[in-house]
């Protein structure tokens, strides 16, 4: 019997078979991964910014120089990612339009500010911490492309969590200055981390799509429950306090019970009311705007040297003659 | 409150807009930088092996970008870079037919002959 190539489609991804991007693909696994991979793109780029503001003003040199190490990384990030993206008939200059348009969505935790140094060793522990969570699955998903830049997405963060850390244990072993202000920090940086994982599971009820097609492999519940349990153990070795009177050990359950998540806030953030996105908007769409001289210089340098190779092959082989 | 039921396929994101059908605006600038495949020999006495893609100008700014993106912690002691265009692909379509010589001649695999068991070495 005839199998349609829908059938044959998902029979691939029931074996684990890899999709690759000239493989046949419904159109709408196609758009689902271009506008998940590129708002992953974003996410990664825009992430730049909060801690960009601190590169600066970092306190020694040692820090600095991580610092920057882990930005370059996201950098490459959304690299790796755009790149996965395109394979797919999406061009690089048209998701950058989406991003500056306006249009496109990334991670809503960005659209928070950096308001003293200890938020530099949140957003490592915390922030990097919760897209750990996400990503490490996602180096299974069922796109070849997207898969392999998870892989190596993976590999590079995990320094990103463990320098958010050690700078935060410092702190937290220094004056009672420095703790209040770590303590400050995680206080402000837990519930928006939480809704990293995107809103409870029976409000997203299309990830069951994302689930067959072996996108998506944990829900959004799943993953915040297992960030909730590894961060609730190793907030102890840091002797803080997460913000929330509701965590508790569940013995029955064998996990930490945690309060109510505003997502009054979350849809608001979304929406884009959050404290920083018209910022981060902006300081994206500058860098973009203020970089164009160096794209035109160097796109007009490579015309001019070919055009000057292929001069000098044609003298030559007039030589010849 | 206001209830919302949305898609999310992946954390937070949401999924208003920016697909690509919806989005194919015409109104991106079309003058990107070429795109270049980028080739990794990871230590001396491998075959360098492709690691991913990246645009540039040209070949010498690829080289660079490679280097920036693809070795910062030393993954690599030697770089290829090819424009993608350059690139010839089989087609997934004929890949059956493409490979079918193969399959059917398992003679070629030492498994397929069957000698004795007193016979060593080989
Ligand atoms: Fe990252
Ligand atoms: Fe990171």
């Amino acid at each position: 019997m005839e199998t349609s190539l829908e059938e044959q489609f998902q029979q691939k991804i029931d074996q684990e078979i890899k999709i690759e991007p000239k493989d046949w693909m419904p159109e709408k696994y196609r758009q689902t991964l271009i506008r998940q991979i590129s708002q992953h793109a974003h996410s990664e780029v825009v992430g730049m910014l909060p801690e960009g503001n601190w590169i600066t003003r970092a306190p020694s040199l040692r820090r600095k120089a991580i610092l920057l190490a882990k930005i370059q990384d996201e950098a490459g990030h959304g690299l790796y990612l755009y790149s996965a993206a395109e394979t797919l008939g999406i061009s690089r200059d048209e998701m950058y339009h989406q991003l500056h348009a306006g249009n496109a969505k990334y991670s809503s935790i960005f659209n928070y500010p950096t308001l003293t140094w200890a938020d530099m060793g949140a957003i490592g522990w915390l922030v990097d911490g919760a897209a750990i969570m996400n990503q490490v699955p996602l180096c299974r998903t069922s796109f070849g492309p997207y898969a392999r830049a998870m892989v190596r997405v993976c590999k590079e963060e995990s320094f990103h969590q463990r320098q958010g850390f050690e700078s935060l244990w410092v702190l937290s072993k220094g004056t009672d200055e420095q703790k209040r202000m770590c303590q400050d920090a995680i206080n402000r940086w837990w519930w928006p981390c939480l809704m990293m994982f995107g809103p409870p599971d029976d409000e997203s009820h299309n990830t069951i799509q994302s689930m067959q097609w072996k996108i998506k492999r944990f829900s959004n519940d799943e993953l915040r429950q297992k960030f909730v349990d590894m961060i609730a153990e190793q907030i102890k070795i840091l002797s803080m306090k997460l913000p929330d009177p509701d965590l508790k050990w569940n013995e029955e359950k064998k996990h930490y019970d945690y309060g109510k998540i505003n997502w009054e806030e979350f849809w608001q953030v979304l929406k884009g009311n959050g404290p920083c996105n018209k910022e981060r908007l902006d300081t994206r769409k500058k860098a973009w705007d203020d970089g164009a001289w160096v794209r035109d210089a160097a796109t007009a340098y490579a015309v001019k040297k070919s055009n000057n190779q292929l001069n000098n092959s044609n003298s030559v082989y007039a030589n010849l003659h | 409150m206001q209830t919302f039921i949305r898609k999310m396929f992946y954390g937070d994101y949401g999924e208003e807009k920016n697909t690509a059908s919806e989005s194919s605006s015409g109104n991106a600038s079309t003058n990107e930088w070429p795109l270049w495949e980028v080739f990794i020999r990871s230590k001396q006495g491998l075959d360098h092996k492709h690691v991913g893609s990246l645009h540039a100008a040209d070949a010498v700014m690829a080289l660079e970008n490679a280097r920036d993106v693809y070795t910062r912690r030393g993954e690599g002691v030697s770089i290829w870079i090819v424009e993608s265009k350059n690139i010839h692909a089989s087609s997934p379509d004929e890949t059956a037919a493409l490979f079918e010589p193969a399959n059917d001649k398992i003679y070629r695999h030492p498994s397929f002959y069957d000698l004795p068991d007193e016979l060593k070495h080989m």
